[in-house]
């Protein structure tokens, strides 16, 4: 089980609220979560990574266990706390911009 | 009696403003979006009651969203009739790709930055989205990086019409200060096979095959910002409008200069006349009278509010050339705001409404063509558009 928690303008689209729950089979890595994440609520396609090119928007960030995730390797493994569902993956909007 | 519905797009949400005929009790619903950027709202003029907006973010991308009801429920299209087991949208509405095919794709590369090197196109929002005259799943995108895309299923899915950027003069085509974008598409009533559309900063450009081939329509067009000021493609456009009644007279709000052409876009000549200044954003037709133009003059290119102070709309009976200004019931003192591109438009009543919404969150409308104005709402967010519905 992995818990994603996506930022407030997310929730309101995929309409959810507070956290997700996700199954991910294999390595999780931040690429499996958000395969799993769009699989899941394809609305979301294209507002975390790119439609075409499937890299991350550049004003969204990926924290796990209160370390900066963004510029991992999409196929690094992410911690065992996210594995676990100990910890949850936050997808944060930048705080730059308008 | 009729009603007019006003469709206003704002930096944080989406608003509906609703009337009867009269035009002076208004009805305020919204935020729709809420925190999110409404590029522009429309109705399909086949079916009043399908809506379409442009729900954007610098954060989030793109979203595309879907009225059935007159703005009362909304759905991102791709998320409606068909959902998964536990009722989860299925589909997915905001994937505009640039078509890279072999057959239309290879000269579709890059175009000039703003430092005049070659930049490649990266799709950045909707700005507008017009529906079609007869079909209400049938409906245009202009976009950012400059292109345009058609969806023939009520917004679900999108192709780019890639005969636009690809007729070859798209390495010359750049950005203005609010980007590269397709912000103006008009379709022809008199012939479904025809379009215009408008891109800052390359210009104007017109299809007669249904957007399979398109041309650039400048000549007539003098700019001083680029390096041949007449040259075929470069212009920055700012908003291209026409009467239904009369679609080969086009009128041009431009960087500088108000414009007219009475061949189609074929050749266009200066009808600035007697305005204060001629830079502005928005310019739009009387919806009954088809020499009647309204235009926002704005003092410059660099102080983007009203001369002195003075929010005024000027307008011309005589297609250009001669214009008054229209001041009653808008500020006359201490007004320093903007009146962007798509944030003006006419209602078809008897007596012609006219709307439009300033940055600093007002709408105003007249239902008397101009004569008299009111603010319908004075602190919304920035307006970035405003559209009109008239029901019968």
């Amino acid at each position: 089980m992995i818990r994603v928690e996506l930022p407030p303008h997310l929730q309101t689209l995929a309409r959810v609220g507070g956290e997700v729950i996700l199954e991910v089979s294999g390595p999780v890595t931040p690429r499996a979560v958000l395969d799993a994440l769009e699989a899941r609520y394809p609305v979301l396609r294209g507002t975390i990574r790119d439609h075409v090119t499937l890299q991350r928007r550049p004003f969204v960030r990926v924290f796990a266990c209160a370390r900066d995730w963004s510029h991992e390797p999409p196929d690094s493994p992410l911690p065992a706390a996210i594995a676990s569902g100990a910890e949850p993956l936050l997808v944060v909007g930048a705080i730059a911009g308008g | 009696m009729s009603t007019v519905r006003v469709l206003v797009g704002t930096r944080k949400g989406a608003f509906i403003l609703a009337a009867d005929g009269k035009r002076q009790r208004w009805d305020v619903r919204g935020p729709f979006f809420a925190g999110w950027e409404i590029y522009h709202m429309k109705g399909s003029p086949a079916d009043p009651n399908r809506l379409y907006a442009s729900q954007t973010s610098a954060w989030f991308g793109q979203i595309i969203q879907r009225s059935c009801d007159g703005g009362a429920s909304w759905e991102a299209p791709g998320g409606g009739p068909e959902k998964s087991a536990d009722g989860m949208p299925r589909g997915e509405s905001n994937k505009f790709a640039y078509d890279t095919t072999p057959p239309t794709g290879k000269p579709l590369t890059t175009h000039q930055w703003y430092d005049g090197t070659q930049h490649p196109w990266e799709f950045k929002r909707v700005w507008h989205l017009e529906p079609s005259l007869s079909d209400p799943d049938v409906v245009y995108a202009g976009v950012e990086d400059a292109a345009l895309f058609r969806s023939s299923d009520g917004g679900t899915t999108w192709q780019e019409l890639a005969g636009l950027r690809g007729h070859g003069s798209g390495p010359q085509w750049q950005p203005g200060a609010g980007g590269m974008c397709l912000h103006t598409i008009l379709l022809d009533p008199s012939d479904p096979r025809r379009m215009f559309v408008a891109i800052s900063a390359a210009g104007a450009f017109k299809t007669e095959d249904a957007g399979a081939t398109w041309r650039p329509i400048n000549r007539g067009l003098q700019s001083k910002y680029i390096p041949n000021p007449a040259a075929e493609v470069g212009h920055c456009v700012h908003r291209l409008a026409l009467n239904r009644a009369r679609p080969r007279v086009l009128f041009m709000q431009k960087h500088w200069d108000v414009m007219r052409s009475d061949d189609a876009g074929e050749s266009w000549r200066e009808v600035s006349g007697n305005l204060p200044t001629d830079f502005g954003f928005v310019i739009d037709v009387h919806a009954h009278e088809p020499d009647t133009i309204y235009v926002v003059p704005i003092k410059s290119d660099s102080e983007h509010y009203p001369l002195d102070g003075q929010l005024r709309v000027y307008r011309s009976r005589g297609g250009g050339g001669e214009w008054e200004a229209l001041t009653k019931g808008l500020p006359q003192r201490d007004c320093y705001v903007n009146v962007l591109r798509d944030a003006m438009a006419v209602d078809s009543l008897d007596r012609c409404g006219v709307y439009f919404g300033t940055t600093g969150g007002q709408v105003y409308a007249s239902a008397d063509s101009g004569d008299t104005w009111n603010a319908i709402v004075r602190d919304l967010p920035p307006v970035l558009s405003v559209e009109v519905q008239t029901l019968p």
